[in-house]
């Protein structure tokens, strides 16, 4: 091997670095969520531009009145789906929607989500961790959607959680990492992947995220919502390689003075 | 017979498999997830899940969530 390849092969890569949840890796670290897009058509164009190899779904009810075309039929099937529990108001139809979900054929993974307050749409940590403990004994991929709380997060690993999914700010609101310090406490302490979900509304946040050691991110609103989503999502994929191209390569703290960036001698008026 | 498909009353000549309510009801059968009184029945035991009066069946699919 020359010296110059041994150098490189030294370098942190993105190719060397998948992201390990359960039994899986993934290149990468960009999760999509599949609501709200005006069509089904700009899902799949944003499918594709973000190159995600993971996306949420959510199960309602069959409209029996009018056919609408199923989701499925636009998403690759090389793509993990993530079903989300949404619309469960506590641990127990978390678990009915998770075991409804995994009869579909499409797999048992699981975003777990309990949500009781219609004003904040804020997580139910307590019943988050009760669900958690149940489907993960019942042999569920768990991702849980939470408030990033210290406690909450080491309850949800003991209960056998493959990753935890903090939220940086509410639901939909694209205000950013509001929850930084408390998601870097997590991202310190936890041994699971934490993944940052809802409240990313820009490219910038999702790569402070990724920069402060996140294994990946979550985003929906911001691109379903956006007049070109495809754009946007593909956006949001490089964000996010390069937040975490800027976190493997340990860059220096901040400082509270200037350091000088070319030589302090060698001045043309020196004596 | 009364049953409840999706919270909605309705009426149908019993008996009948879960089947054949989802095949006269449902027009792409191929995602249909089924539960009959709050327990998930799978694809294959669709045809031998004979329904009773006052069932109360979910009919649910994927869409798109984040």
């Amino acid at each position: 091997m020359s010296i110059m390849q041994t150098i490189q092969s030294a370098q942190p890569a993105l190719e060397n670095d998948p992201l390990r949840i359960a039994d899986r890796q993934f290149t990468s670290r960009f999760l999509l969520g599949t609501g709200k897009f005006k069509n089904k058509k700009d899902l799949s164009a944003a499918i594709a531009a973000s190159r995600t190899q993971i996306v949420t779904v959510a199960l309602r009810r069959i409209d029996l009145e009018r056919h609408e075309e199923n989701i499925l039929e636009y998403i690759p099937k090389d793509v993990t789906l993530l079903v989300n529990t949404s619309g469960a108001r506590n641990a127990q139809e978390a678990v009915r929607l998770a075991r409804l979900g995994r009869e579909s054929g499409c797999g048992n993974w699981v975003k777990v989500e309990v949500i009781n307050d219609s004003k904040y749409l804020l997580p139910d940590n307590a019943q988050t961790v009760k669900a958690t403990e149940i489907l993960a004994a019942e042999g569920f991929v768990v991702l849980p959607y939470m408030y990033p709380e210290l406690y909450t997060a080491r309850a949800l690993e003991k209960a056998g959680a493959a990753a935890v999914m903090p939220l940086g700010s509410l639901i939909g609101s694209r205000q950013g990492l509001r929850t930084r310090e408390f998601i870097n406490i997590l991202i310190n302490e936890i041994d699971v992947p934490i993944i940052v979900d809802a409240g990313l509304g820009a490219p910038s946040q999702a790569t402070e995220a990724m920069e402060l050691g996140a294994a990946a991110v979550l985003v929906n609103t911001a691109i379903a919502n956006a007049a070109h989503p495809a754009t946007l999502a593909k956006a949001f994929a490089l964000a996010v390689e390069a937040g975490r191209l800027a976190y493997m390569s340990s860059p220096a703290a901040a400082s509270d003075s200037a350091n000088a960036s070319s030589p302090l001698t060698g001045f043309l008026y020196e004596q | 017979m009364n049953i409840t498909v999706n919270g909605r009353p309705r009426t149908i000549p019993g008996p009948a498999s879960l089947k054949l309510l989802i095949e006269q009801i449902c027009r792409d059968r191929r995602h249909v997830i089924a539960e009959v009184n709050g327990n998930v029945v799978r694809t294959p035991q669709w045809e031998t899940r004979i329904l009773q009066n006052g069932d109360t069946i979910e009919l649910v699919q994927f869409v798109g969530g984040g």
